[in-house]
Order: structure tokens, then sequence, then C-alpha cells
């Protein structure tokens, strides 16, 4: 966000304690004394109304980036995202772009209870007129946010919990504008593909490893992009696994994974050797106790459960 | 009256919509005498505005009897003094924000009526293209940002654009439509604390009907003066007999001025009525008939042409021209959306992102076939 600031004095982010407390989670932390109040700009806790500014600032020509504490909180803000973020360019006939980026956690793990620990990028990978990304690493989470400001229209950007304390040494990644719109292939394999992306991502590639361990080489997709989903790597890699997994933290009812498997039915059915399996969370509101809450999530194991299934192992 | 006037500049607003009338006007004072010819011609500007709205939509009922316009549709009429008052307050530069109840927002700032009528035809040549509709009328180029159909959900964006001219360091101020029914949805009250927080330059425009929808005022709000509320945020607010357009317009630049001059958001209460059903479906069982026909005798053409005539500066003859000047408007509306094309199928899935973005990386349903189109008004079929 440093560089974006730098880079374009139209960018400012706005949100709940993104100022002098630093963001909830600390990722602004330094950027109010370095950018000042009017860019780095605490607001009130009304989601609805920050959120809505942000769009009549992107449509008046700024670029605004707004955080969202949590992505249960942005319910409170659906109405701006939907009908108006997502809608104003087509129902005004091409003349209301709305370059906004909205930003806010997601997920689960952290022993939050059920008001703080959803995964709803599904709901919002469900709407035309925004797109939708999950960085599942620090590269990513950096490297999206430039092309994310550059797109004229609304982009959605999911962060995990979870990953909020991984880290890497940015300084010796290859330094570019993340490509925001394609999948991204985090471990080769043969066997069978786990598709998956954000926080489920170190869990897909920790069940590679056991799965190599059992002789299966798992290939695993980071999907980064939930809309629009890159079909071109998703199927690719179903017609060299002929097996698929989908990992996805959200619930299995209406899920993204349940769109993924229907486009993998639709484009590569007849390349896949067994049904595909899907990991989700357990269809309860997530629940506080540790033991509880990680009873309801994917795990490693039931990945590896899974994947051992699909491809005739019974792990 | 010199026959002058007939041929005045004042019908040349009136064909052209009346936001090209918005220069260089004294402002009127309140208790109007015959004050000199400015101000009596002002007056007949905005009497033909007012008119110029109400015989559009008048022939709206008849073009949604006769199925030309269909969805819904939300009359103003009887409100008309609120819109063409506030609107005198604004310069082009300013924007405007607005309901699902805009036709007249639209008309007075000079969004052409052909557009507004065409859009309702669902017609490509409409202001939306087609895909609003009578409830989402938009003219960028005016900075007439919609025709919002959620109640209360234009407000936040309102707060959003001031924010945008604050940080640019203008005199710009937005001006946000409201009802009361949006007086009781959260987002109005975030926005106004937002708003006098931040110091925006933005006006919220109350429009009080006293319905949301079926409900009065009264089964909708603990407290209904709503100015009142209004100031518990910290901002100068004030209510305004909305069948006044006299009053609406000074109040208007009452508070505009403050804005302008950096006192942050100002609210005002337009009280008024709709002498129409809430919609086209609605039967209005809800209000009494006599409360109606008592509202209408401050309809807001009879107040100020009354005045007029009081002053002495309108004559019969001359009603008689801008009533004419109103028909032919309507009429040249219809005609150009009845002959509009409609927008071809094959454009549906146009304008879900920004047309350069589809060029490059296609839509989201992994087409590409966007690219092609860049002419603003396609061929089509009528």
């Amino acid at each position: 966000m440093r560089e974006a600031l730098t880079a374009d004095d139209r960018v400012f982010l706005m949100g709940e304690d993104v100022g002098k407390y630093g963001g909830a989670f600390g990722v602004s932390l330094g950027l109010l004394e370095e950018f000042g109040p009017e860019r780095i700009r605490d607001t009130p806790l009304s989601e609805a109304a920050f959120v809505g500014a942000g769009i009549g600032a992107a449509i008046a020509g700024l670029r605004p980036i707004v955080e969202v504490m949590t992505v249960n909180f942005s319910l409170l803000a659906l109405d701006q995202v939907l009908n108006n973020a997502a809608t104003l360019l087509h129902m005004s006939g091409g003349q209301v772009s709305v370059p906004i980026v909205l930003r806010m956690t997601t997920g689960a793990g952290r022993q939050l209870a059920a008001q703080h620990s959803h995964s709803l990028e599904g709901w919002y990978a469900h709407i035309p007129g925004i797109r939708v990304l999950a960085p599942a690493t620090p590269a990513d989470a950096r490297d999206m946010l430039a092309p994310a400001l550059a797109d004229p229209d609304p982009v959605v950007i999911f962060e995990h919990g979870s990953l909020y304390n991984t880290s890497s040494d940015l300084s010796a990644t290859h330094h570019r504008r993340a490509d925001i719109f394609s999948a991204a292939v985090r471990r080769q394999g043969d066997d069978v593909s786990l598709i998956t992306y954000g926080g489920s991502l170190p869990k897909a590639l920790a069940a590679a490893d056991r799965l190599a361990a059992d002789r299966v080489s798992a290939e695993v997709i980071d999907l980064r992009s939930l809309r629009p989903l890159d079909d071109a790597t998703i199927m690719a890699s179903v017609r060299h696994t002929n097996h698929v997994v989908v990992v996805d933290e959200g619930w299995r009812t209406g899920s993204l994974a349940a769109e993924i498997s229907a486009r993998i039915c639709e484009q590569a059915f007849y390349e896949l050797d067994a049904p595909v399996e899907r990991v989700c969370s357990a269809e309860v509101p997530i629940p506080y106790a540790r033991h509880m809450e990680e009873a309801a999530l994917p795990s490693t194991g039931n990945i590896v459960r899974a994947a051992l299934r699909t491809v005739g192992r019974n792990g | 009256m010199s026959t002058a006037r007939k041929k005045s500049p004042k019908n040349e607003a009136t064909r052209r919509g009346v936001g090209s009338s918005r220069t260089a006007r004294p402002r009127p004072r309140s208790g109007a005498r015959n004050d000199g010819e400015a101000e009596d011609k002002h007056r007949h500007e905005l009497l033909a505005a007012m008119l110029l709205i109400r015989r559009f939509e008048e022939r709206c009922v008849e073009l949604y009897s006769a199925s030309a316009i269909r969805g819904f549709v939300h009359l103003y009429i009887g409100e008309e003094a609120v819109a063409v008052g506030v609107t005198q307050a604004l310069e082009p530069a300013d924007a405007v924000v607005s309901t699902y109840r805009e036709h007249g927002h639209a008309l007075a700032r000079g969004v052409p009526a052909e557009a507004v009528l065409a859009e309702m035809y669902g017609k490509v040549s409409g202001c939306s293209r087609g895909r609003g509709g009578s409830m989402h009328l938009f003219d960028a180029g005016r900075r007439f940002y919609g025709g919002n159909a959620i109640v209360g959900g234009g407000l936040p964006v309102a707060a959003g654009l001031a924010l945008a001219e604050k940080l640019r360091d203008t005199t710009n101020v937005v001006c946000c439509f409201f009802g009361d029914g949006a007086f009781a949805e959260g987002e109005f009250h975030e926005t106004a604390n937002l708003a006098a927080l931040w110091n925006l330059p933005l006006l919220l425009a109350c429009e009080n009907n006293r319905y949301a929808m079926g409900t009065p005022l009264t089964a909708e709000h603990a407290q209904t003066d709503l100015a009142m509320r209004a100031s518990s945020y910290g901002m100068p607010a004030w209510a305004v007999d909305g069948m006044d357009v006299l009053a609406v317009e000074q109040a208007a630049r009452r508070a505009v001025d403050g804005i302008r001059a950096g006192h942050g958001p100002h609210f005002l209460e337009l009280r008024t009525y709709r002498f129409r059903a809430h919609s086209m479906y609605d039967p209005d069982r809800y209000r009494d008939k006599a409360e109606i026909e008592r509202w209408r005798t401050r309809d807001p053409l009879t107040v100020l042409g009354t005045l007029m005539r009081t002053l002495g500066e309108l004559h019969d003859e001359e009603y008689a021209d801008m009533e004419r000047d109103a028909a032919e408007a309507v009429a040249r509306a219809e005609s150009f959306a009845e002959e509009a094309l409609l927008e071809p199928t094959a454009d549906l899935l146009r304008f879900v992102h920004s047309e350069d973005q589809v060029a490059r990386h296609g839509d989201d349903n992994g087409h590409q076939q966007q690219a092609e189109h860049g002419d603003d008004v396609p061929g089509g079929v009528a």
C-alpha cells in the first residue's frame, strides 16, 4: 500500500482504525505518519457509509482503498457493494465506473467464533461487475494491489486472517505487478489436482507433502482470482491428473467449490477418472473452542483422505 | 407586460431544459414585490420548469396506460417546487445524486426530456441506454449520478462524491435528494454523521412528502421533526415550505452558500406532498381524499402562478404560451422516444466491466467479443 500511495496521489486508504491504530491487524502501521490523516482516513463504525463513500470518491475519479475489518462486517455494506459498486456501470449504460479497491479479512482459525470467522468469498464471487481476488502469499498480497488499483472497476481483495503472520523476504522476490487474472500452479504433480485459494493453500501444500510420502503426486492450484475463475489453468490440470479435490473454506452448499466442480463437469467431464471431491467447512456457524473450530474447517488430514479416495487408495 | 417577453429566453430555457438557464441570476427575496424585470423573468423560468415536469409526467401516466412504459414509475407530481427550487442553487460543476422518483430532478438539471422519455421506453438512446428505466436515470456528463432505487442507498455515494471534492479542494457541492422514508434508514444516519464529521460539501435535500410508500410520517418516525433531528449531527438544518418554489430556492441558496464557504453539510427538510399514488401500481388506499384535496390547494404551480398574477406579471396569454411550450417539448420527447432504437441484445454483456478491461482480458463469460464495440450508439432494431 505504501508503494501505491507514493505512486499515485489519487490513492487513499480509509476504514476503521486504519490510521492511529495502524489497522486492526497492523496492516497499515506507520502509514498515517507518512501520508497524513487526509489519505489515511479513520472512519466511524459505519460500514455502509464509508464503503459507499469509497464508491462515490471512485466515481469522482479518486482511487480509494477501503478496508473493512472482516467479511462478516462487510455484510453491513453489502447494499453498497452489490447495488452500487457492481451495478452502476451496467445500469448507467457505461457512464459511471467505480474504480474502488475493497480489502477485507476473511476466514477462521483464530478462535474468533461465529461472527468473525466466516468465508463468504463465494457470495462476492457470485456478483457480476466486481473482481474478487484472494492472495495466499505475501508476494501476492503486495503485488495484486497495484493492478487492482489500475482496474477501472471494483476489485474486492480477501485476505485470510491466518496468513497475516506469514512472511517472506519480499525484497528478494522479483518485483512486478501481479497478473490478477490467472491461477498459479504452486506445486506440480501427476496424480491429483488440489484446487484451492487463500487460507487453504498452506493446508493443501502440506497435504501434497504427505501425499508424496504415500507416493501420490499432487498438483496444487492456487486460484488467486475467484471472479473471474481461470478455467484454462484448472482444466489443464484436470486433463493432466484426471483426479480433483477442491478445497474451499466456505460452506459446501452453493459454494465456490460447487461452481468449480460444475465447470469441471461441463468442460472436462471425460477427463475425469473419478468424481470430483470437495473439502469444505462443516455447515455450522464456526465455533469458538479450538477443537470444535478445527473440526469445522478443512484440514490437511481431510484433504489427504479426499485425495486418496479419489485416486482409489483408501488412506 | 411587454410582449417581447413572450419570445424571451425563458422559452428557450424551457426547451433546452431548466439547467441551461442557471446563469447570472439575481436572488429572489421572500415576500416578493414586483421587484424588477430580472426577478420577473426568473419567476417565469421557474414556473415554466415546473410546468414542463408536470406535463411530462402527466403524459407518462398516459403512456404507461398504453403500455409504452413499463416497470415501476414513481411520479413527482405535486413535488416539482423541490427539484426546481433546489437546483437553482447549483452550478453545472456540482453533482446530484437522486432517488427512484427522479424525473423532476433529471429535467431540472437539464437532462433532455428526449433522453429521459427514451429511457423509460427502454431505448438505447435513453440516458442510461434503456438499462435503468424510470428509476435509474443517469447523465454523467451533467454530473447526474442516478436514479438510486434502494431507499437511502444514494446517500453514502453522495458523501463520497463530496469527499472527492474536499480532497481536491474545490468549491463544488454535491446535492443528494432522498425522502422521509430514507430518514429511517441507517445509511442516512451513518452518512449524516460522516459528512458532518468530515465537514463534507454535501447538501442533504430531504423531500418529506409525508409517506414512505403507504406508511404515514407519524407511523414511521417517533419524532417527526426531521430537521430538528438532522441538526443533532451538528449541521445546519431547517424546514422549508416545499410547495413554494421561491422559498425552496432561497433556502437552497442559503444552504449552498454555507457549504461553499466551507461550513460543511447542510440539511433541508422540504415539506411537500405527492398528489399521485406512490407508483403506478399503488391503489392509494391509505390516504384520505380530503387530505389530498387540501394539499392540492397548495399546488406549487398554483402557489407561484397566483403570486405572479397578483404581481401583474403573468397573463393568460403568457400562461397559454408556457403550456404550449411544455406540450411541444413533451411531444418532441415522445416522438424521439418512439423512433429511437432498442439496444441489440448482443450488447447485453457490455459494461459489466469497463470496455478496455474486457478488450484485454475477456468478460466473465469467457468471451472476448466485446472489443469491437467502440461506437456509442450501435445499430439496433426499432
